[in-house]
């Protein structure tokens, strides 16, 4: 075998990244995914470079189909990316992104616990510095706060594979799942809250699409590719088949996409977007058939692909005109009508247009959900593909390049931006159109799944179009929430504004006491000074101020004296 | 005038949309008379409804559009309501 370690060529990217400028570092950057992808050809399954740490076994590289698809996924994707920030002048990110990509590969790559949890850091460590790198001050509040999120995750994760090496000995990385008896089933569980926090699970997702869309219009195409499918790669491996994914995947499924139809910043769109795929996936792991699991990971794949293309293109709008907000823009298919085009391509492809990718792969998680009696999450599903449609495939072209003319006359982004656009495109054409060779052939179970059948392409276009019509009709009757400037309220609502409220209100009321109380005390005091003193006569009231101060010497001598005469005289009384 | 020749967009036209939109409607209607040509594979009994996926599609998109745009009287704030 003349393979390296999956995620070092990504790594040396980065270093090069570091040390390099100009033509040479862009070649090697390009390079790297290349010859990383090529490197894990050279992979045949198994498990090398194992080593033993303080008497477990560690597996720091298990290659098998699953973590195969994740990684030629994970390169193609930063190649894209990378294509996608090759104009852009700032070390940082150049190095944070391919860094952040080798974490990525480094985690899926990992066959025990222990290297996953530091690939698991190295993915917080390095992505924070994507969304600091657009120097601003929401940017810089939002990093900290996305940055305490990971790294909880990455603590429950340590303590959960602690407990696990205690209990069985063992820190190899294979199925977990929830059934397990005394302090492993607390581990099982912190291992699972560990993967939800990435994994963006209801009420801990507000890390997401509270940062993302903070980030450089370059650095969210990272960010959208990696931290959260590493978390889906993780539960498709420790916990497929527990059903309570199912129900956790369906809420994420449906409730981003109200969110998603009033929300201003398109880009916020697309996170509550990316929640709701990522519902698609959980829900397939929780169904845990074949056919599910296949459909999860193939939705993984083809959703960093359509995301990526779709946040490339709000990311060219927001680097070219400076705004990002559906309020203030509108008309751009005059000046960017590749771009356009482009964005049409991907929002067909995360609505399931047939012969675009999503087809192929959410069509496998749907079928699997009513072949096993799930009727209501099937119903769910369908209404959250619906949904999907509305507010990524519809109102993010809509808003953006058509509706009202905003007056933003700008022009297409640069060419390297286009290249990578159009690569995400092409791809997304090819996955939908020529799934049985592509996206199928990574598939890790077995399967004999073909979407392309009458009724299925005939019920997805129904759906499709009728949620069209749907716009269309509110939209004619005015009917339909126009874009405005806004802030809406998500659980981050909690931690940002309820808790330093009420940190504040306890705060003040304390230091409030606190100061009455001591103006009590001045008070009290002065009082005393005034019992004592003569303000009429200038003159103090007690009996000694009185008098001279050799007086009171005097009587005090004579006092001194006594005492003394009597200690003197005491112990012969005795 | 700059203003004037960048009206001139395909999509600035009402006939244009006009058309289009037709064009959309025809698709829509084509799509459910088809319905009830092909025979469509069941796998849920729901499916037995005529234009099932139609109808579904509509009345979900609407749903949603009707509940966000009631969500906003509860969670809408200020564009910097986290900054004050």
């Amino acid at each position: 075998m003349n393979s390296v370690i999956p995620f070092l060529p990504l790594m040396f990217g980065a270093l090069a990244a570091i040390f390099l400028r100009g033509w040479l570092r862009n070649i090697l950057m390009l390079a790297a995914p290349i010859v990383g992808a090529l490197n894990l050809m050279g992979l045949e399954h198994g498990v090398f470079w194992s080593l033993e740490f303080m008497g477990y076994a560690l597996e720091p590289v298990r290659v098998d189909k699953l973590s195969l698809m994740f990684g030629y996924l994970f390169h193609l994707a930063s190649f894209i990316a990378i294509v996608y920030a090759l104009h852009v002048k700032d070390t940082m990110q150049h190095v944070a992104g391919l860094a952040y990509a080798a974490s990525a590969v480094g985690a899926v790559f990992a066959g025990d616990l222990l290297t996953l949890f530091v690939f698991w850091e190295l993915l917080a460590l390095t992505s924070v510095f994507l969304i600091w790198a657009r120097r601003t001050d929401r940017a810089y509040s939002s990093g900290f706060r996305y940055l305490i999120f990971q790294i909880l995750s990455g603590v429950l994760l340590l303590a959960g594979l602690l407990i696990f090496a205690q209990v069985n000995n063992s820190l190899l990385f294979n199925h977990i799942g929830l059934q397990h008896d005394g302090i492993a089933q607390v581990g099982a569980w912190l291992i699972f809250f560990a993967f939800g926090i990435k994994c963006a699970f209801p009420f801990m997702h507000s890390w997401l699409t509270d940062s993302y869309p903070e980030s450089t219009p370059s650095g969210t195409i990272f960010l959208a590719s990696f931290t959260t499918k590493v978390a889906v790669y993780a539960f498709a491996r420790g916990y497929p088949g527990e059903e309570i994914l199912v129900w956790i995947g369906v809420t994420m499924a449906c409730f981003p996409i109200f969110f998603a139809v009033i929300e201003n910043d398109l880009r916020r769109v697309l996170a509550y977007s990316l929640i709701n795929q990522i519902g698609f996936m959980i829900v397939g792991i929780g169904i845990g058939t074949a056919l599910a699991l296949n459909g999860a990971v193939a939705h993984a794949f083809n959703d960093v692909i359509f995301k990526g293309l779709l946040m490339m293109t709000m990311g060219a709008v927001l680097h070219m005109t400076g705004k990002i907000n559906g309020s203030e823009l509108g008309g751009l298919y005059k000046s960017m009508p590749k771009t356009t085009i482009l964005c049409i391509v991907g929002a067909a492809s995360i609505s399931a247009f047939p012969l675009f990718s999503g087809f192929v792969s959410k069509s496998m998680i749907m079928a699997a959900a009513v072949k096993e009696g799930y009727d209501y999450v099937w119903l769910l599903l369908l209404f959250a593909a619906a949904g999907v449609f509305h507010h990524a495939g519809i109102k993010i072209p809509y808003f953006a390049f058509f509706a009202h003319d905003s007056g933003i006359r700008t022009t297409e982004p640069p060419k390297n931006m286009l290249i990578a656009m159009t690569l995400g495109a092409v791809t997304c054409v090819i996955l939908g159109t020529f799934p049985a060779q592509t996206v199928y052939a990574l598939l890790p179970w077995e399967h004999d799944y073909n979407p392309y059948d009458m009724t299925h392409v005939l019920t997805q276009l129904q759906l499709l179009f009728f949620s069209a019509l749907a716009f269309v009709w509110l939209n004619l009757r005015n009917m339909y929430p126009p874009e405005l400037p806004s802030t809406n309220l998500d659980t981050d609502w909690f931690y940002r504004k309820l808790a330093p409220n009420v940190i504040k209100r306890v705060a003040s009321t304390v230091y409030g006491t606190y100061e009455r109380f001591e103006k009590s005390v001045v008070i009290s005091i002065k009082g005393i000074i005034q019992n004592t003193y003569d303000s009429e006569l200038g003159k103090p009231k007690g009996y000694f101020a009185r008098l001279w101060p050799i007086e009171t010497m005097v009587v005090w001598v004579a006092v001194l004296l006594t005492v003394y005469l009597m200690i003197y005289y005491i112990p012969d009384l005795l | 005038m700059t203003e004037q020749h960048d009206s001139d967009g395909f999509f600035d036209k009402p006939e244009n949309i006009k058309k289009m939109l037709r064009v959309f409607y025809v698709v829509c209607g084509l799509l459910v008379v088809t319905d009830f040509i092909v025979h469509r594979h069941i796998y849920h009994d729901w499916e037995n409804i005529p234009a099932f996926y139609a109808i579904y599609g509509f009345v979900g998109c609407t749903v949603l559009v009707i509940v966000a745009k009631a969500m906003r009287k509860v969670i809408m704030r200020g564009e910097d309501y986290y900054d004050e």
